[in-house]
This record gives structure tokens, C-alpha cells and sequence, in this order.
């Protein structure tokens, strides 16, 4: 093992900076050669993957009616400014 | 910021006007200035719309800043007003709702301020060094035969069926532990993963460095991944 090469441990660090392109070419390849040869890491990005996705199905709260009516009012005045 | 094009970086002044130009053109959306417009016009359906989309987050991150849930709301309605007023000067260098939550964090800041409170994207480090820690026993120790390597592979989780991925319970879980999460890295993650903003968008909407908006979202991104992967275990193990 080269001291160029990453741990299970660093990957599960810097995964972020992999899954947002937060890169630079060099370093990404250097994940992607560790990926290769590690089924826990390929489970673990995989997992970071799975978890982006899911958490981009919830919905935003409603906004409760008194604070919209009281937006709309502030509109309708703005509009007469 | 898009770098000039070498070709018109060398021409005089005039030019260089027309590049700005073409550079609005890029960052802001025919959703945007169809907003911009509708707005302008005083098209208050237009002005919903925008309120339904942005009231839940600007309120939640104008509570970051100040001391309760009332003075939020009041932050929150000032900056509505003021991003009605600035309508005719917004420029589009930023894309609309970047510019419309800097309006909500500047006043939220000033509040703030005004309220004795420190601000709460100021301190990242320190507040984290159990969920480090917990980490670090994933992996063999020093002694071990691959130091900093799994000890217990990760679960794999492309053998569950996909609708237990997408069970109610599953989603309603991400709900309740993005929630439990420290404010900070709570929003970065809603902004980034609930509503879609690129990261460029976040760190300009909340006035944070690449860098911190970063680490938010690596720490909120691995709670969630690790509540995730607890509830599920037993369906991949079993």
C-alpha cells in the first residue's frame, strides 16, 4: 500500500466532496481506484447515493393561512405604494 | 463568476458593457424574469406562488437569527416587503431566490444583533466530536491487520426491494432526523437535498464559505445516511 492510497476511513470523510464534484481530477480518480477494490465503500456511497435521493422526496412545509393572508395584505399595500 | 472570453477580454470598455450583459442573460432563468415581471406588475397569484415556495424556509432560517418564533415572522414579512421595494434594482447576478433570502438573512442578521445573539453559521467546528468518534469504531484500530479499513462491511442496500426505500415510514424517518439536526446543517440539507439548490445557490442564499456549506452538509448528509441505514438493517440482514 502507497501513502498515496485513501482508507475506508477517508473515503467515508471526504464521500461529500466526491458526490459534489467537489474534486479535483487527480484526487477523483484516486477514489474511484479505492472504490474499485472496496465492496464496503462501494455499499457506502451507494448508501450516501440512496440517502440524497430519498431525502429529495420529501415535500416542504404549508405555510399556515394567517401568515399568508397577512403577506397578501402586505402586497395589496405595497401595490398602492 | 464566468471568466471573460479571452477574444473580448482584450477589447476596450464598450464591449465589455455587452459581456456583463450576456452574463444576466446566463444567470437568470426565463422563470426568473417571468417572476420579475409578473411581480412588477403587481400580479399578486405571482407573488403566492412565490410565498408557498419560500415562506416554511425563510421563516426557518430568520428563527436561526433571532430569539423566537414571533420576531421570526416579523423578520420574515420585512423582508417580503423589502424584496417587493427592490423588485425595480434587482439585477439578476444572483438567481432570484438567492437574492430574495440574502434580504431575509440581512435583516434576520441585523434583528439578531439588535437581540445580543451571536450568529448561527458562526462556529462549525467542536460541536460534532461524538458523531466523529462513533465513526472511528467502524474501522480497525492501529493494531488490526488493515488499520483505518472496515471492521463490519456497510450494508448493502440495493437488496431491498424499492418500495421499502420509498415506504411513508422510510421518508417520515429522513423527516424526523433532519429535524433532530443542529439548525445549521438542517437548512443547508433542505435546501441542497429536499428543494434542489446547487450548492452555489445555498452558500450564497445563507452567506457561507464553500468550505462551511460543505461540511454542513457532509455532517447532516451522514446523520441521515446512518438513521437510514439503522432502520433498514435488519430488512438487508435479515
Amino acid at each position: 500500500m502507497t501513502a498515496l492510497e485513501l482508507t475506508c476511513q477517508e473515503v467515508v470523510e471526504i464521500v461529500t466532496d466526491y458526490l459534489e464534484g467537489a474534486m479535483s481530477t487527480e484526487d477523483r480518480a484516486r477514489f474511484d481506484g479505492h472504490l474499485a477494490g472496496s465492496d464496503g465503500c462501494t455499499n457506502y456511497v451507494q448508501q450516501m447515493r440512496d440517502t440524497i435521493r430519498l431525502t429529495g422526496m420529501l415535500t416542504e412545509e404549508q405555510v399556515p393561512d394567517e401568515q399568508k393572508e397577512r403577506l397578501r395584505e402586505a402586497f395589496r399595500t405595497w401595490k398602492t405604494e | 463568476m464566468p471568466l471573460a472570453h479571452p477574444s473580448t477580454a482584450m477589447v476596450p470598455g464598450r464591449q465589455l458593457g455587452c459581456v456583463a450583459v450576456e452574463e444576466n442573460e446566463v444567470l437568470v432563468s426565463a422563470e426568473d424574469q417571468a417572476f420579475v415581471r409578473r411581480l412588477r406588475a403587481g400580479d399578486e397569484d405571482a407573488f403566492m406562488v412565490l410565498v408557498d415556495r419560500h415562506q416554511a424556509a425563510m421563516l426557518r432560517i430568520a428563527r436561526m437569527y433571532v430569539s423566537s418564533q414571533a420576531v421570526a415572522e416579523d423578520v420574515v414579512q420585512d423582508a417580503w416587503v423589502g424584496i417587493l421595494r427592490g423588485l425595480e434594482r434587482f439585477e439578476g447576478r444572483s438567481s432570484l431566490r438567492t437574492w430574495m433570502y440574502r434580504i431575509v438573512v440581512n435583516i434576520a442578521k441585523t434583528r439578531g444583533q439588535r437581540e445580543g445573539r451571536s450568529t448561527p453559521f458562526s462556529s462549525l467546528a467542536g460541536d460534532d466530536d461524538a458523531e466523529s468518534s462513533a465513526a472511528g469504531a467502524w474501522f480497525q484500530g492501529a493494531e488490526d491487520r488493515w488499520p483505518r479499513h472496515w471492521s463490519t462491511l456497510p450494508n448493502d442496500w440495493r437488496v431491498l426491494p424499492e418500495d421499502r426505500l420509498l415506504a411513508g415510514e422510510t421518508l417520515q424517518l429522513i423527516g424526523e432526523t433532519i429535524a433532530s439536526l443542529p439548525p445549521a446543517q438542517a437548512e443547508v440539507l433542505r435546501l441542497r437535498d429536499v428543494l434542489g439548490w446547487s450548492s452555489e445557490e445555498v452558500r450564497n442564499a445563507l452567506d457561507l464559505s464553500e468550505t462551511n456549506q460543505r461540511v454542513l452538509l457532509h455532517r447532516a448528509r451522514s446523520k441521515v445516511r446512518r438513521a437510514l441505514d439503522g432502520y433498514l438493517e435488519r430488512d438487508v440482514t435479515g
